[in-house]
């Protein structure tokens, strides 16, 4: 049993260009590469554009702020289209979650001391209690994603506005209001650095332990240039955004009233009070983490890659492929009430139009992230890079003072040019 | 392994086989019967396999081979029956459950999930986790170089989708998850239907190798030359029914033949006909 086989040595290694072969030995992900490549171009190409005014701590800021929203919802979109399924009803269920806890605040509970609290359970439980009902009749009555979320689509929308017959309801909790962002609701210059030191040590931690694993088993390693520039890049990464989040301060006006009533003399110039990490963006940090985390390293994960590899091995091999499939919805449903409570707290209102195209935001940043929608291909990390790209050309076009249908007519060109360029590149990588 | 030394061991085996006959065959299925909107796909079989013993199923295409061994893999639900194993009825009605009794199987399809690499398909449903239940995939892969290193050493591509892997190697992959787990039972629908020479010898040597540790082995294979090499017992089916089963000592590749494109037994089929499927 020792002989070689011919038909092996057609498909082993083939000496490849020699840039290639090297991005091979680090076993970077070259998607999620070219997607920080095309992410730096935009940047830079904006910032040229607009004559500077895009690459400021300012703008950088509120970019990573307006990304949160949609960017927690793709980490769960791409498990449900990476199983092979859609879910459109994601922004009339932020709607209809966004306004059950402005409800909880304005009209339920008023008056008590935890309402914000009660809003956020309130809205967690509600959000994975529909996403499973939906989860449920897709994965066991066998009617396709497409139509039960279509049809939530309609059914959230319509009874947010049976509510409260469409009114405004403001103002959130104090304390709720926190999740929405603002100088207020972020974590202030030295937590922003201790979570910043938190994620070098996250990064050098998983960089060590992971080596020491691989040489445990024997596996081949990691070139040890690779390992300490992607440490660098990383840490790099993580304390520079620390850096531009601190490089924003509090609005001239609040920085004065601060000073006002901490009795603070203000030095001349004002008073210049670093923001940090908005509280959305630590959010996304956070979910990212874990939903990275439920995707690569759970069973759960494993099996929603391997039904979207194919349905029929997964359920030959064994899988609950019905309790998985509802389970994705669940976790939409949970990562949609995060965003909803964000959502509803940054505007400090609940209203009817909260989450209005949601749905297409957040399945264009899945895509663009490099999810496939023939199932079994995504990322997390990608769709919130997804994310990132879709705002920044989104907010770009607004510093640039591109009207509102031109953003929408190079969003959807950027869309159909991502996939497009995905694809070529993906047909081009098997031959 | 030389051929002498498989040799040997396969005619040990068939004489465990016989020894092991006194007792309950390691599986029983008794009046089989699976229907597909009208269509009895398997109409009444009945069909039995001992330790050790390899039982060749052939027939034309939709003879019922594969949808028979699909009832006992537990993919496709029977309508009526009864499943015996070591004499003990049992109820499989989803592939957990016949992993459960350690029967595992090949499939013709493979069943792969494409989009992910070796290990992770070899341990498809069956992943190994660390204390806290996330995946190890560190010692699945070490697992998986392991036995791939006993079945196919020219396999390298441990960290790319099996998509990427040529046909011989995801065989190798389906093939290594049936054989990873102990299992008792094996169908193998089809083993060497993608293969090149090469690699169909050494899944013949396999299949011997395993047949020597007591494996009782389905084997469904269009290749007749194949089955009569490595069965011990045969059955022919033809439009859902058992023609026969013979025990190859006693029938030729030709009468074999011919039950399998006349659906007749030997004794049945006239000269006549039998000179028109040699000719």
């Amino acid at each position: 049993m020792t002989q070689a086989s011919p038909g092996d040595g057609l498909t082993a290694e083939r000496p490849r260009r020699s840039i290639r072969s090297l991005l091979q030995s680090t076993e970077v992900d070259t998607r999620l590469l070219g997607m920080i490549l095309a992410l730096a171009i935009i940047w830079v190409g904006f910032n040229i554009m607009s004559g500077g005014l895009f690459l400021t701590s300012r703008n950088l800021w509120n970019l990573s702020v307006q990304s949160s929203s949609i960017a927690i919802m793709a980490t769960g979109m791409v498990l449900i289209i990476v199983s092979r399924n859609i879910d459109l009803s994601v922004g009339s269920l932020l709607g209809f979650l966004g306004y059950t806890m402005a409800m909880v605040q304005v009209v339920w509970f008023p008056t008590n001391p935890l309402t914000w609290l009660i809003a956020l359970v309130v809205g967690v439980f509600l959000g994975a209690i529909i996403g499973g009902f939906q989860g449920f009749i897709i994965a066991y009555g066998k009617v396709p994603a497409f139509i039960v979320t279509l049809g939530g689509f309609l059914v959230w929308r319509g009874l947010l506005f049976e509510y409260a017959l469409g009114q405004t309801l403001a103002p959130m909790d104090p304390t709720f209001q926190l999740l929405g962002g603002g100088p207020t609701g972020s974590l202030g210059e030295s937590y922003s650095w201790i979570v910043g030191i938190l994620a070098c040590l996250g990064i050098i931690y998983s960089l060590i332990s992971g080596r020491r694993r691989r040489r445990g088993y024997g596996f081949p390693l990691r070139p040890r240039w690779a390992e300490v520039t992607i440490g660098v890049l990383g840490c790099g990464a993580a304390l520079g955004a620390v850096w531009v989040a601190n490089n924003y301060f509090w609005p001239v006006e609040l920085a004065k009233s601060y000073a006002q009533t901490h009795n603070i003399v203000e030095p001349p110039g004002g008073l210049q009070i670093p923001t940090g990490i908005a509280f959305p963006v630590l959010i996304v940090l956070v979910v990212g983490l874990v939903m990275s985390f439920i995707a690569t390293r759970r069973r759960f994960g494993r099996y929603v890659f391997a039904i979207g590899g194919n349905p029929e091995a997964a359920e030959l091999g064994g899988i609950n492929t019905r309790r998985t499939i509802v389970s994705t919805y669940v976790l939409m449903g949970i990562l949609c009430s995060i965003s909803a409570a964000i959502s509803t707290a940054r505007l400090n209102a609940g209203v009817t139009s909260l989450g209005v195209q949601n749905e297409l935001d957040v399945i264009a940043a899945a895509v663009i992230g490099g999810t496939s929608f023939s199932g079994g291909i995504g990322t997390v990390p990608g769709a919130i890079l997804g994310a990132v790209v879709m705002q920044s050309l989104r907010s770009g076009m607004v510093l640039l003072r591109v009207d509102s249908p031109v953003q929408d007519i190079v969003v959807g060109c950027v869309l159909v040019a991502a996939v497009g360029l995905d694809t070529f590149l993906r047909r081009g990588n098997k031959r | 392994m030389t051929i002498e030394s498989s040799a040997t061991t396969a005619t040990t085996a068939t004489a465990a086989a016989a020894i092991a006959a006194d007792q309950p065959p390691l599986v029983e299925m008794r009046d089989i019967r699976v229907s597909f909107g009208g269509v009895h796909a398997v109409d009444h079989v009945t069909i039995d396999l001992h330790a050790g013993e390899v039982v060749g199923l052939v027939g034309g295409n939709g003879a019922g081979k594969s949808t028979l061994m699909r009832v006992l893999s537990g993919a496709t639900p029977a309508d009526s029956g009864q499943i015996l194993i070591e004499g003990k009825p049992v109820t499989i009605s989803n592939p957990r459950d016949a992993k459960t009794y350690g029967i595992e199987t090949i499939y013709q399809t493979l069943a792969l999930a494409d989009n992910i690499d070796a290990a992770a398909n070899l341990f498809l449903g069956r992943e190994l986790t660390s204390r806290l239940g996330s995946l190890d995939d560190g010692a699945m892969e070490a697992a998986t170089r392991k036995i791939m290193f006993r079945l196919n050493p020219n396999f390298k591509n441990f960290k790319v989708p099996v998509k990427s892997l040529s046909g011989g190697q995801r065989q190798s992959v389906a093939i290594a998850r049936a054989v990873h787990f102990n299992a008792r039972i094996l169908i193998m629908d089809e083993p060497t239907a993608a293969l090149g020479p090469a690699e169909t010898a050494q899944v013949r040597d396999l299949v011997r190798q395993l047949k020597a540790e007591g494996i009782g082995i389905f084997l469904i294979s269009h290749d007749i030359h194949d089955v009569y090499d490595l069965s011990d017992r045969i059955s022919v089916m033809y439009h859902g029914r058992v023609v026969d089963t013979v025990t190859k000592d006693k029938s030729s590749t030709d009468d074999i033949l011919a039950m399998i494109i006349m659906g007749k037994k030997p004794h049945e089929v006239t000269s006549e006909e039998m000179a028109q499927i040699l000719a």
